[in-house]
C-alpha cells in the first residue's frame, strides 16, 4: 500500500502541475494548449525494473522540465510547438499483439497526437505496420533490431536509438582494440529479432575486422525472460571460447550475472555485455572488475562521472534529485525522443506560424541533427528516420572512494565508424568490408 | 435444414442481431469498431468451446487450433502474398480441422481433466516449436499484411468488420443447424449418460470427434480473423497457455445458453480488458481475475442466464 | 566426452530437483483434493518474493548471510499457512461438489489476481537476494564450476521425498488421509473431519510451492511474471508421472531435468518442445501417467 502512495505521489504532483501550468498558459497564442502523447514503456513484467520505469522516470523528467521552459539552453523554449504535453503511460508487457490491441486503443479511443516509446524490438516490429496504416507519428526510443527500417520503408515511423548494427560493431571494434590477444568467442543472445540480430552482426564484424578469430558452432539462444541458464553456463564453461558475446537485457542480464558469477564464469570468461549496465547497478559490488559493458550510447554508467557536456550534467543532476539513482540507459533514450519530438514541434510551429499538422511535423523531423543528453544524433539513415551516435564500451571498475559501482578504459566509437551510409543494407556493407567507415 | 432455418427463432433473431451490428458499426467510433471485431473473433473459438462444454469437456488447450489458425494466415501471406479474407480463412480453418481431425482419434477417448491437459500438451508443443524456430517468427511472431475481400482493398476497417459480422453469422447459424440435427440433440445427452447412448445406437466416440473438429475448425477461423483484424501474429498472444485459459474463461462467462451467447461474451470480455487496462494498468488482470471468479460463483450458466432471466421477467410483467 | 556427459547429468538433475520441490505441492493437492491448482504458480512467485524481500531487508540491516536460509523457510511456511488459507476457505471450500475442470478455472482466476497483487505490494523493481548463493561459493566437478547452493538443491529435494514418503506411509496422518481419498463420504460418516484434512493437506501443497520459490530466489531476479512458466511445467511434470502420485512426481521431475538438460546441451532449438512432447506422449499411452495411483480413475 504504501508502495501505491509513494508510486502515486510523484505522478500526483506532476499531473498537478502540469494542471496549474495549463491553467498559466491558456492565453498563449497556440491553437491548441495541450498534446497528448502516448509513452509506451514496461509497467510491469521483468523488463520494467531495469529498463521500463527508468525509461518513465526520464520521459517524465524531461516532459516536465520541457512543459515549464526550465530545460538548458539551446532548449529551453516551453513547451511542444507552444503546447503542454500530457504523457499517457502505457505497459508495454504482454507480447506483439497485445501491444498492436492497445496501440490502436491510444490512436483511435485516446486520440493521442503522437506515440513515443517501444523497448523491446518486438513491440517495434509489431507497431510499425500499424503505426503506417493508422498514420500515427510513432517514435521508437530504445528497440534496437535493424530490420526495423531494412524490412521495409516506413511513412510514419521514426527512430532515436542506433540499431544493434552498431552496437555490435563498436562492441568487435571495442575488444579487438583492447583484447586482441582473444580470438574465440561465443554468445548468448535471446532468441528475438535483437539477439539473433546482435549475434549475427557482432560475429560478421568479428570476422571482417580479425579474419583470424572464430566463433564458436554452439552459440545459445534461451527465450526471452527465462531467468534460468544453469545448462547454458555450463555448455559455455565446457565451449573452449574466450569470449562470451551478451546482448541480454531487462531482468535476464542480470539473473544471468548472479549465475554466472557463483559458477567462475567471470574468471575464465571475458564477457561483452552489448547493453548490461543496468545489472551493473543493480548488483553492485558483487560484479566482478573487468567486464566488458556498454549502454548503446553515451548514457548511464559510461558517462555519468564525465559531466562536461550541460545537457548530460543537466540530466544527470536533476534525475538523481527527482528519483534518488543515477539515469540509467532507457532514461536517456525516452529522454531523447521526448526532446526529438519538441524540436520537430517547435520546427514545424515556426513554418507554420501556428500549430502544425502531423505531417509538417514529421517532415520537420526527418534527418536534422541535434543535440542530446547524450551528445550529437543525426538522423543519417532510412530517409532521415534512423538516428545514428557514437557507442562505446568500458570495463567494470569498483569504485571504493565513492562506493559505488565505476568503468574505466572507455571508448567511443564515432556514428559513421560503425555505422553504414545511407542507402546500403548492413550485411552488405559488412560483408564489402565497410568502405566508407570514418573511424578516427 | 430448410425446415430449421425457417422455425429456429434463434436462427431469426441471430440473423436479426447480427445484420443490425453489420449496419451500426459503420457509425461507431473506430475503437468501438475494433474492440467489437476483436470480440467476435474470439467468439467464433469460444463458440466451438461451448459445443464441447455441452458435452461435458473442457479443453484447456485451443489455443492450438486458435495460434494454427493465426500463423496460417500470417504464413500464406508471407510465403505467397495471399491477402482474400475467403482465402485465407478456408485455408486456416482446413489446417486447424486438419489436425484436429488427427488428434481427434486420440483424443475423443479422453474426459474430464486428461480430456483438458492433453490439449494444454498439445498447444505447449505447437507453443515450443514457434518460439524457438527463427523462420517462424520465433518470440517476435511477424506482421500480417492488410485482408483484401475478392480483389477488392477496402480503404477503411468496416469492410473488414462487416466481413467478420457475416463470417460469425455464418458460424452462429450453422452451428444451431447442426445442434438440432440428430446427432446435435446428443450433446447433452453425452455429457449425462455415455452408455445411454451408446445403448440408443450412437457411437460417442465418433459424435465427440465430429465436435472436435468443429470445434477445432472454428478456433482456427477465430485465430484466422484475430490475425487480420490484428495485423498480427505472435506465440505468446496467440498460442501459450494463458490464451487457452482466456478463451475457457469468455466460454463460462457468456455461459452455454444459446449460439449468440459466445459473441456476446466475447465482446464483452473485450470491453472489459481494455477498461481494466486503462483503469488500473498496473492490476487490471487483477480485475479480469476476480470478474471471473465472480462469474463462476453467483452466474454459473453465464452471462446469457442473466439475460434470459431479464428477457423472461419482462415477458411477466408485460 | 565424460565431462560433458557428467555436466549435463549435472544440469539435468539440477532442474529436475527443482521441479520437483515445485510439483510435488501440485500432486499432493490433486491426489487429496481431485483439484488441478492453477494458482500454484502464484505461490511460487509468493514464495519467491517473500523470501527475496525478507532476504534483502536483512543484508540492509546488517544480519549474516546466512539467516537466508532460515527466511525461505520461514517465507514458504508464511506464503503457505495464509495464501493457503485464503484461497481453500473463500473459494475452493465453496466448489468441491463442482466440475473439476470448472475449479482448475476458479483457480485460474485466482492466479491471475495474485499476480497483480504481487505488484502492488512488492513494486515493479526487481529483487536480488544472491546472499544466500554467494556465501557457500562454489566447486569444480567435471571441469566446471558449480555453485554449492544448486547442488543443496538436491538434498533439499530428497528431504521433501523422503518426509512426504514417510508421513503419507508412516504416520497416522497418512492413514487418514488415505481414507480420505479414498472415499470422502465414508470417512466424513466415520467422524473425520475432512473440511479440515482438506485444509492442512492444501496448505502443505501452497507452502511447498512457495518453497520452491523461495529457493530459486537467491539464484536470479525476482521480477514480475515469475510464476507463468512454471505452472505448465510442474503441470507437465505431475501429467508424465501419474496425477498425485509422489514417486511419480519424481521420476517425471526427473525425466523432463534430463531431457531438457540434453536439449540445451546438443539441440537448443529443442528445450521447450521436448518438455511437452514428452508430455503429450506419456498421456496417449498411459493416460493416467508413469505411477499411477492406486485408485484406477475413470478416464
Amino acid at each position: 500500500m504504501v508502495n501505491i502512495l509513494k508510486r502515486a505521489k510523484p505522478r500526483l504532483a506532476a499531473l498537478a502541475s502540469c494542471l496549474l501550468l495549463a491553467a498559466v498558459t491558456t492565453g498563449s497564442a497556440s491553437a491548441k494548449d495541450t498534446i497528448k502523447v502516448g509513452v509506451v514503456t514496461f509497467l510491469s513484467g521483468p523488463a520494467a525494473g531495469p529498463f521500463g520505469v527508468p525509461g518513465k522516470n526520464g520521459a517524465e523528467l524531461v516532459i516536465d522540465a520541457i512543459n515549464a521552459g526550465t530545460l538548458p539552453a539551446p532548449h529551453n523554449s516551453k513547451g511542444f510547438g507552444g503546447a503542454t504535453l500530457e504523457p499517457l503511460f502505457i505497459d508495454e508487457s504482454g507480447g506483439g499483439a497485445k501491444q498492436v490491441a492497445e496501440y490502436r486503443n491510444l490512436v483511435e479511443k485516446q486520440k493521442v497526437d503522437a506515440v513515443i516509446g517501444y523497448i523491446s524490438s518486438g513491440s517495434c516490429m509489431a507497431i510499425a505496420p500499424i503505426a503506417d496504416e493508422l498514420q500515427k507519428l510513432t517514435i521508437m526510443s530504445v528497440c534496437g533490431t535493424p530490420r526495423l527500417f531494412e524490412e521495409k520503408d516506413r511513412s510514419h515511423v521514426f527512430r532515436t536509438q542506433g540499431n544493434a548494427v552498431g552496437d555490435s560493431i563498436a562492441a568487435a571494434r571495442y575488444m579487438i582494440e583492447m583484447f586482441p590477444e582473444l580470438k574465440t568467442y561465443t554468445g548468448i543472445n535471446q532468441n528475438y529479432a535483437w539477439g539473433q540480430d546482435s549475434w549475427k552482426f557482432y560475429s560478421l564484424a568479428m570476422q571482417k575486422l580479425d579474419p583470424t578469430s572464430k566463433a564458436s558452432s554452439k552459440p545459445q539462444f534461451p527465450k526471452l525472460f527465462s531467468g534460468q541458464y544453469s545448462a547454458e553456463i555450463s555448455t559455455m564453461l565446457l565451449d573452449k571460447s574466450a569470449v562470451v558475446h551478451t546482448s541480454f537485457w531487462d531482468g535476464d542480464i542480470e539473473a544471468f550475472m548472479l549465475q554466472g558469477m557463483v559458477r567462475g564464469f567471470f574468471q575464465q570468461k571475458k564477457l561483452v555485455s552489448v547493453t548490461g549496465a543496468s545489472a551493473v547497478d543493480s548488483l553492485g559490488k558483487k560484479i566482478p572488475d573487468g567486464v566488458v559493458i556498454g549502454t548503446r550510447g553515451k548514457y548511464g554508467l559510461l558517462v555519468r562521472n564525465d559531466l562536461s557536456d550541460p545537457l548530460n550534467a543537466w540530466f544527470v543532476r536533476e534525475y538523481k534529485t527527482k528519483y534518488g539513482v543515477y539515469p540509467l540507459a532507457p532514461s536517456y533514450q525516452y529522454a531523447k525522443a521526448i526532446l526529438y519530438y519538441k524540436l520537430g514541434m517547435d520546427k514545424a510551429a515556426q513554418a507554420a506560424g501556428g500549430f502544425p499538422s502531423q505531417d509538417e511535423v514529421m517532415q520537420s523531423l526527418k534527418g536534422i541533427s541535434f543535440q542530446s543528453f547524450d551528445g550529437e544524433v543525426s538522423m543519417a539513415l532510412a530517409k532521415g528516420r534512423q538516428a545514428i551516435h557514437p557507442v562505446g564500451y568500458g570495463l567494470t571498475k569498483w569504485d571504493a572512494k565513492k562506493g559505488e559501482p565505476g568503468v574505466e578504459k572507455v571508448r567511443f566509437y564515432g556514428a559513421e565508424c560503425i555505422n553504414p551510409p545511407e542507402g546500403i543494407l548492413s550485411e552488405d556493407w559488412l560483408n564489402a568490408g565497410m568502405p566508407g567507415a570514418k573511424c578516427n | 435444414m430448410n425446415q430449421i432455418l425457417k422455425n429456429d427463432a434463434t436462427i431469426r433473431w441471430a440473423v436479426l442481431g447480427f445484420f443490425v451490428l453489420a449496419v451500426a458499426g459503420y457509425f461507431m467510433e473506430a475503437w468501438v469498431q475494433n474492440n467489437i471485431m476483436f470480440g467476435l473473433a474470439r467468439g467464433l473459438a469460444v463458440l466451438g468451446l461451448m459445443v464441447l462444454w455441452r458435452t461435458g469437456l473442457i479443453s484447456f488447450g485451443h489455443a492450438l487450433y486458435f495460434g494454427i489458425g493465426a500463423y496460417v494466415v500470417g504464413l500464406v501471406d508471407r510465403n505467397f502474398g495471399i491477402s482474400d479474407i475467403f482465402l485465407r480463412l478456408f485455408l486456416a480453418v482446413g489446417a486447424s480441422a486438419f489436425v484436429g481431425f488427427f488428434l481427434g482419434f486420440i483424443l475423443r477417448k479422453y474426459r474430464g481433466i486428461f480430456f483438458a491437459m492433453l490439449n494444454l500438451a498439445f498447444s505447449m508443443v505447437l507453443y515450443g516449436i514457434l518460439v524457438k524456430v527463427e523462420s517462424l517468427g520465433s518470440t517476435d511472431g511477424f506482421s500480417v499484411s492488410q485482408t483484401t475481400i475478392l480483389g477488392w482493398t477496402p480503404e477503411n476497417k468496416y469492410a473488414l468488420f462487416a466481413a467478420i459480422v457475416f463470417v460469425c453469422a455464418v458460424g452462429a447459424i450453422l452451428v444451431q443447424c447442426y445442434l438440432k440435427t440428430a446427432l446435435g440433440t446428443l450433446t447433452t445427452a453425452i455429457r449425462d449418460n455415455e452408455l445411454r447412448v451408446e445403448y440408443l445406437g450412437f457411437s460417442v466416440a465418433r459424435a465427440i470427434h465430429l465436435k472436435y473438429i468443429m470445434s477445432a475448425g472454428l478456433a482456427g477461423a477465430s485465430g484466422a480473423l484475430l490475425a487480420m483484424a490484428l495485423g498480427q501474429v505472435d506465440p505468446d498472444s496467440m498460442v501459450n497457455w494463458p490464451v487457452s485459459g482466456e478463451l475457457v474463461f469468455i466460454t463460462v462467462m457468456a455461459g452455454p445458453g444459446s449460439v449468440i451467447a459466445p459473441f456476446l461474451g466475447g465482446v464483452a470480455f473485450e470491453f472489459l480488458r481494455t477498461y481494466a487496462f486503462e483503469l488500473a494498468p498496473e492490476a487490471w488482470q487483477l480485475i479480469v481475475g476476480a470478474t471471473l471468479l465472480g462469474i463462476i460463483f453467483f452466474l454459473p450458466m453465464g452471462l446469457w442466464s442473466l439475460l434470459e432471466r431479464i428477457w423472461k421477467r419482462r415477458g411477466v410483467s408485460s | 566426452m565424460l565431462a560433458q556427459v557428467v555436466t549435463i547429468l549435472l544440469d539435468g538433475l539440477n532442474y529436475a530437483s527443482f521441479l520437483f520441490i515445485v510439483s510435488v505441492g501440485l500432486t499432493i493437492v490433486f491426489g487429496v483434493l481431485k483439484i488441478l491448482n492453477v494458482a500454484h504458480g502464484a505461490f511460487y512467485a509468493w514464495g519467491a518474493y517473500a523470501a527475496a524481500f525478507s532476504i534483502t531487508q536483512a543484508g540492509e540491516l546488517g544480519y549474516p548471510d546466512w539467516i537466508g536460509f532460515l527466511l525461505i523457510f520461514a517465507s514458504s511456511i508464511i506464503v503457505g499457512l495464509v495464501l493457503g488459507t485464503i484461497l481453500e476457505r473463500l473459494v475452493l471450500s465453496r466448489m468441491y461438489a463442482q466440475d473439476e475442470v470448472l475449479i482448475a478455472l476458479a483457480t485460474f482466476g485466482v492466479f491471475l489476481c495474485l499476480e497483480d497483487a504481487i505488484l502492488l505490494v512488492f513494486g515493479v523493481d526487481p529483487y536480488f537476494a544472491y546472499q544466500p548463493m554467494a556465501v557457500l561459493g562454489n566447486v569444480v566437478i567435471g571441469g566446471v564450476f558449480r555453485d554449492v547452493y544448486s547442488l543443496t538443491l538436491f538434498a533439499l529435494a530428497l528431504v521433501v521425498a523422503v518426509s512426504c514418503w514417510w508421513v503419507l506411509t508412516k504416520t497416522k496422518w497418512g492413514k487418514l488421509i488415505a481414507v480420505v481419498i479414498y472415499d470422502r463420504e465414508i470417512s466424513q460418516a466415520m467422524g473425520i473431519n475432512v473440511s479440515a484434512v482438506y485444509l492442512i493437506v492444501f496448505i502443505i501443497g501452497a507452502a511447498l510451492g512457495a518453497l520452491g520459490g523461495a529457493y530459486v530466489a537467491p539464484t536470479t531476479s525476482v521480477a514480475p511474471g515469475f510464476g507463468i512458466d512454471v505452472i505448465v511445467l510442474s503441470f507437465a511434470v505431475v501429467v508424465i508421472g501419474g496425477m498425485g502420485s509422489i514417486p511419480g512426481a519424481l521420476i517425471g521431475s526427473i525425466l523432463v531435468g534430463v531431457l531438457r538438460a540434453v536439449a540445451v546441451h546438443q539441440f537448443p532449438e529443442l528445450e521447450l518442445f521436448v518438455v511437452f512432447a514428452v508430455m503429450a506422449g506419456v498421456l496417449i499411452v498411459r493416460p493416467e501417467g508413469l505411477f499411477a495411483p492406486p485408485k484406477a480413475r475413470t478416464i
